[in-house]
Parts: structure tokens; sequence; C-alpha cells
């Protein structure tokens, strides 16, 4: 077994990247990026990575350089956040699109305007439709894991997508917590070697990427891409079993607690579900059957498992830290998608919460279960989509 | 004890307070506890109020929240007891580690303390300056805590300071605080 430490989410992402030790790593170190990047090239300086990295002088270009170096044929990694995504979000679609495994810790934190560096989920949820697999993380420990799994999944032949992998700014990423490391030798061996399937490097075999399709077969192209994230699912649990052997610790499409009984649920990304299982227990103790979902993956989004584990719920509170100006939250917008495919269709709300790092406290999932304890007695719901955590 | 303990710290910016709430939460990692330690981030500022924050338990912690309601609540700069409500959210119950030169009583009275909560004091600054040449309070503070709650054993805090302040420092500035969080530990008066 590896070490037990107390460490920052963005220190233990880090970590795993020495761990996994890439080819090439494509950054641009300034806030709003965070010292993930940083204490990895710390690595680099240091000799303890063969790691080539590229220091370019935007996010588009550093995404860009893991581009290129992804098609040559290198395993590929980057971080970033805010703002510094959305400046790559061309490129992005590009990766995806060219089937290139780059694999990219994302420190979810707002964007501007107004200025603020704190932790919410616009940026990544911004990036939803861009071709990215998205696994979202709930502590420091499993951001350490779900980086080391992404590797499996987005090089993983059938697949080759690449894949983001999402922890909460400051509340994660900035915030001391116990992770329990793997082995270097543990590491190395669950990644195992990276062998490109088409590498531009490869001169005997000559390929172009990125041509030119036009109304001829993009339409096919774009399909075609739909059906390989239908086969994410299938490997993304394959690597969890796997990761499971190793560390003993269990991943899933998403986690449940307390929700088989349960007669109201709240559904909660990242940070927020832990505080959120704490009021599920504090409400069980009263009687009252609570439970929560919370979702690992979010790209591809697993409807069908989904819906089999809300499908006997009374009443369901989707909370996002995300927002659709005019629209409903992403995550609640893809819960009504899985809850469309049941015969009786449970009440639904969605709660707006934590935006820009507005802090979210239990009181607000408290206010959250006792409005869904009125949902499920009367059926009735009044306001669909609200914002809690407020100040008065 | 309960089961998790809340701890909240109040410092001023550079005073080294969240690298104490840092040291603390390693410290704390022994026989498999789990910790965390965070600051409530804002501007960052020398001699700006903040707070940081430690949970140490001995299951999982969940909670991602600034701690609303803390067991231990350590003041690293007793000149912020006039500027901010230091006592918000206390138990009664509640333990006070308080940088002053001023005795545990004068602090329970200005603290407006309610009997079942213990103050402690220590003359951090002090002790720092006598130490490391330097008004930083915080490892004489991390010698009093301990003390003060018996969360961590003088043994394992010593091995941590060393560890936390041997990446960056000389032998002369870890054997200071060393030597600091010592008398931390036995100068801390409760009253």
């Amino acid at each position: 077994m590896g070490k037990i430490v107390a460490v920052t989410g963005n220190e233990a992402v880090a970590e795993s990247l020495r761990q996994v030790n890439p080819d090439v790593c494509a950054a641009y170190p300034i806030t709003p990026a965070t010292d993930l990047m940083q204490r990895f090239s710390s690595f680099i300086s240091d000799g303890k990575v063969d790691t080539e990295m590229v220091l370019v002088e935007s996010e588009h270009s550093a995404m860009s350089a893991c581009i290129g170096a992804a098609a040559a044929g290198g395993r590929v990694a980057t971080a970033t956040s805010s703002q510094g995504l959305a400046l790559m979000w061309e490129m992005l679609f590009i990766a995806a699109g060219d089937r290139l495994p780059i694999i990219m810790p994302v420190v979810n934190r707002a964007l501007s305007a107004p200025l603020n560096i704190h932790g919410d989920h616009s940026d990544t949820m911004g990036a939803r439709d861009s071709g990215w697999i998205q696994l979202y993380s709930e502590t420091a420990q499993e951001a350490y894991d779900n980086a080391i799994q992404a590797f499996r999944i987005g090089e993983h032949p059938d697949i080759r997508l690449p894949v983001m992998v999402c922890m909460d700014g400051f509340i994660v990423s900035h915030s001391i917590e116990r992770v329990e490391y793997l082995e270097d030798s543990e590491v190395k061996n669950f990644v195992g070697e990276y062998r490109q399937v088409n590498p531009l490097l490869d001169i005997d075999h000559p390929k172009s990427y990125g041509p030119l399709i036009l109304t001829d077969l993009y339409h096919e192209y774009k399909r075609a891409q739909h059906e390989v994230m239908t086969k994410v699912k299938n490997v993304v649990l394959e690597v969890a079993s796997d990761f499971e052997k190793l560390s003993g610790r269990k991943y899933g499409l998403f986690e449940t607690y307390r929700l088989e009984d349960a007669e109201i649920a709240i559904v909660i990304l990242s940070s927020a579900a832990g505080t959120t299982k704490d009021v599920v227990d504090r409400y069980r103790d009263k009687g009252i059957k609570a439970g929560l979902l919370k979702p690992r993956m979010f790209r591809p989004f697993p409807y069908e498992d989904v819906a089999a584990a809300l499908r006997h719920l009374k009443a369901i509170a989707v909370l996002d830290r995300a927002d659709s100006f005019g629209g409903y939250g992403p995550l609640f917008s893809e819960i009504c998608g899985a809850v469309m495919s049941m015969d009786t269709k449970p009440p639904m709300i969605n709660r707006i919460y934590g935006l820009g790092g507005r802090d979210y406290m239990p009181d607000q999932a408290e206010k959250v279960f006792d409005e869904l304890i009125g949902i499920a007695e009367t059926g009735k719901v009044g306001a669909i989509k609200e914002y809690i955590g407020l100040r008065e | 004890m309960e089961k998790t303990i809340e701890i909240r710290w109040h410092g001023r910016g550079g005073q080294g307070t969240v690298t104490a709430a840092k040291v603390l939460a390693d410290a704390c990692l022994s026989g498999g506890r789990h910790v965390q330690a965070f600051p409530e981030y804002g501007p960052e500022r020398a001699g700006a109020p903040l707070r940081a924050y430690n949970r140490v338990s001995d299951h999982i912690i969940r909670m991602y929240c600034p701690v609303l309601h803390p067991n231990v609540i350590c003041i690293a700069d007793a000149t912020l007891i006039d500027g901010i409500n230091v006592t918000e959210g206390a138990r009664d119950d509640s333990i006070f580690v308080v940088n002053t030169s001023h005795d545990p009583k004068e602090i329970r009275e200005k603290l407006n303390a309610k009997p079942g909560q213990k103050i402690f004091t220590v003359d951090a600054t002090t002790i720092a300056l006598e130490c490391i040449g330097r008004a930083l309070p915080n490892a004489p503070m991390l010698g009093a805590v301990s003390r003060a709650t018996g969360i961590v054993s003088m043994d394992v805090l010593l091995e941590n300071v060393e560890k936390s302040f041997g990446k960056k420092f000389s032998r002369k500035i870890i054997d200071g605080n060393l030597e600091a969080t010592k008398r931390g530990y036995e100068e801390v008066k409760e009253g």
C-alpha cells in the first residue's frame, strides 16, 4: 500500500500526473490556472518525470500543443481552470473530433464577468458538448483516483477520447485533506504503456488529422463520434473494477447514498455531495427517508442507469452549481432527460447554489429536503427553478 | 471527545496562521485519523484578518464548508478580539487559545466567555521573537493548542513542525520553531 498524506486536491492530482509520467504537457501558467501545474512543473525541473513541458503563450495554445503532441503519438496531459478552459474552447472540439486522448484535470472555477476565481461548475458545463468525457470528483482522493483512471479510459483503443477530471476550485483544489496514494509501480502498471493507433510520427504510414469534410460526410463523422461515446460507459466500469482491485476504492457511473429505500432525494455534483450526505443522515435520524445521487460521469451521461436509480422517488431536487441564464441548470436538464423514460415521473425542482464560491452550507440542503417533503406529500411543485443561499 | 473536532483559527495575513492549520492537519493524520485544513480565501493582504479551519475525525469527513460551531477557537492575534466577533458560533464548552501577554482571566472577561468555555493564553509573539527573532506566533500557538486540547501529542507535533519548516528554512530557523513550539506548550496558562 502507498502512503497516507494530508495534501490539497491540487497536490494530489499533480502527484497522480507524476506517477503516470506523461510524455508531453503544455501549459500556460497564469491565474486562474492553479498551482496544480506549478507543482507538476516542479517535478519536471527536479527530474522526477521525463515529461517534456511546453510553455506556451495562452491556454488556446496549450490545448493546440497538446493536440499536436497527442496526434504525434505521445501520452499527453495538461490542466486548466475557469477562463483558461474558456479560451481553450475552440481547440477542445478539435481534440475530441480528432480522437486524441488528452487527459486534463480541471479545477472548477467561475467565469467572468464579474471577475471571480472561486469554485463553481460554469467552466466545465460550458464545455459539456465538446466531445470530451467528463468525470466529477467529490474529494481530493476522488480527483486523484479519477485522474489515474482517466488515462485508462481515454486511451482505451475503443475510445480514444480526451477526458476532463473535474474538482471543485478552492473547496477541494486548495484545501488539505487525507489522501491515500498508490505506489508509483502500481500506477505505472495500472495505466500501462500507451500506443497511439495513428501516430503522425509513423512516417512510413502517413496520415492526416482534421481534414476538410464538407456536406458529404461531416454528418456521418459526428454520428460516429456519438457512437464512440456510447461505448464509454462499459470502459469506465471496467476500469473502475480494475481500480477497485488495486485500491479497494469503488467507483461507478454515479454514487448513491441511502437512495435505495429513499422517498425524496437530492441530485448534486462534487464536493457539495459530501455536505449533503451528512444532512441525509440527520434526516434519516428523524425518520425521513432522504437519499442522494451524485453523478461521477457527466459526459457521456448515463440516462438509463440514473433513471433506474431514481425511479422509486416521490420528489427529486437537482442542485446545480452552474447556470443557464434563461434556462434550467445543466444537471437538471440531464436528470429531466433521464426521468423522461419513466412511466410515472416524479415531481422535480431545480435549485441553483454556490455560484462563484458561495458556501454551500448544511442548512441549504435542509431547506431543500424540507421543500421536497412537502412536494412528496402534495405532488405540487411551486417554482421549478430557484436560487438558494442568496443573501437576504 | 466529540467524534469530529472542529477548529477555527483567527489571524492576520502574514502571521503564518494558515501554515499552522496545515501543520496541525499533518500532525493529526497520526493514528489513522481523517483531517481537513482550509483557509477562507479572499484578497490576500498582509495584516488583514483571516480565518482558517481544521476538522479532525476518526471517521471520514464529508462536510465541505466552513466550520460554524467550532470546538476550538485559536486567536493568533489578540487585537482581532476588538475588531471582529471571534466568539461567533462558539459552543458552550468551546476552548479558546489566545496569543496575548494578558492574563487568562482578563481575556475571559473581554470575551465575555461562558462558564463552560475554557480560556487558554500564551504569549506566543514574545516566545516567537525570542526563539525565531520574528513575530510569527504560529509555532508557539501550535504548542499551546496541543496542550489545551490534547488533539495531538507533542512528539508528533514536533516531528511535523520539523517536516513542514524543514522544506523551506535553515537549521537555525527550524530549531527556533521547535523551541518555540515546546515553549508554547509549557507556558500556556488556563484561567
